[in-house]
């Protein structure tokens, strides 16, 4: 499932990366969980970029990350930065997702009280990043893995870092 | 209204960020479902909630949230205060009940940082 809002990946594949790097997530565990979305966060505010599009980037970057603790073994937040997009993919392994439709849909949820307990488990998160994302995809493998990425469109006024 | 004056407004008492207490507040959310924040609070808003775990101060944090307000009494653990100690997050903590708390704030022109979720669902 893909969701286009004028962005082509070609554009994307052709911009020389100025930032990127890679984060591991524990999963299983709320130890940690929302760690590497702050680190991402205060890494983007020092690159002057403007403060809307880090929240948008935190903001998806974290539903991920959450879901990564709750549903998967392991994965990892991948993230690139152009002088146009950045970008931020979560990669895990884990049961992956059998009806990515039905996931998709607001309220549907297969959240352990563990993790509703704290707060979490609305069934909004996936919603949640691709109505926050300029272009969003997500592909999954049951038994394998789940693979998320996200694109948000820096804005004109960026002053590079 | 600064945050000073919201804990004389609430007889809060305050557990992290008392070098921010100048800081200027307009728009309030209050909820204690942490998906309901994500999807709706707005950047600069007051948190009015009764959780108290960790990820209330990371989901603060992602969505800059201007400070936190612990209801009904509730107070965080050693570890939330550290995180949000860390983040520079103020956490405030009243024995108001979430209503009360709400309607308190109301009465002295702090509003909602959105009306209703189907006038004004931006997704900003
Ligand atoms: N990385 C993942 N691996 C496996 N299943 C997932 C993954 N991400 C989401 N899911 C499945 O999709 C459902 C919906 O996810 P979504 O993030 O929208 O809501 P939630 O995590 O249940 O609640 P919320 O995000 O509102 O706290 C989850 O309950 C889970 O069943
Ligand atoms: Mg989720």
């Amino acid at each position: 499932m893909a969701a286009w809002k004028g962005l082509t990946t070609n554009v994307l594949s052709h911009e020389t990366a100025i930032y990127e790097n890679s984060f591991p997530v524990e999963g299983g565990t709320y130890e940690n969980a929302g760690h590497v979305s702050s680190q991402i966060k205060a890494l983007l505010k020092r690159m002057k970029i403007s403060k809307e599009v880090v929240r948008r980037a935190a903001l998806v970057t974290y539903e991920s990350e959450i879901n990564i603790c709750s549903y998967a073994r392991s994965g990892k937040i991948v993230l690139r930065v152009t002088p146009e997009h950045v970008t931020i993919e979560a990669i895990d392994e884990g049961q992956g997702i059998v009806d990515i439709e039905l996931a998709m849909q607001e309220g549907y949820s297969t959240a352990t009280d563990r993790i509703r307990e704290m707060g979490f488990g609305a069934g909004m998160g996936l919603c949640n990043i691709k109505n926050f994302s300029d272009f969003f995809r997500i592909t999954s493998e049951i038994g394998k893995g789940t693979h998320l990425k996200m694109v948000i469109r820096i804005d004109k006024d960026f002053d590079g870092i | 209204m600064t945050l000073r004056e919201i804990k004389e407004l609430l007889d809060a008492e305050v557990l992290v960020g008392y070098d921010q207490l100048d800081k200027e507040i307009k728009t309030a959310f209050g909820a204690d479902l942490m998906s309901d924040v994500l999807a709706f609070a707005k950047a600069g808003s007051l948190l009015l909630t009764g959780l108290t775990n960790p990820q209330v101060i990371r989901t603060s944090d992602v969505l800059d949230i201007a400070a936190i307000i612990m209801v009904r009494g509730k107070r965080p653990s050693p570890e939330t205060l550290r995180l949000a100690e860390e983040l520079l997050i103020p956490v405030l903590t009243t024995k108001y009940i979430l209503f009360e708390t709400a309607g308190k704030l109301y009465a002295k022109g702090i509003v909602g940082c959105m009306e209703r979720v189907d006038d004004e669902r931006a997704f900003s």
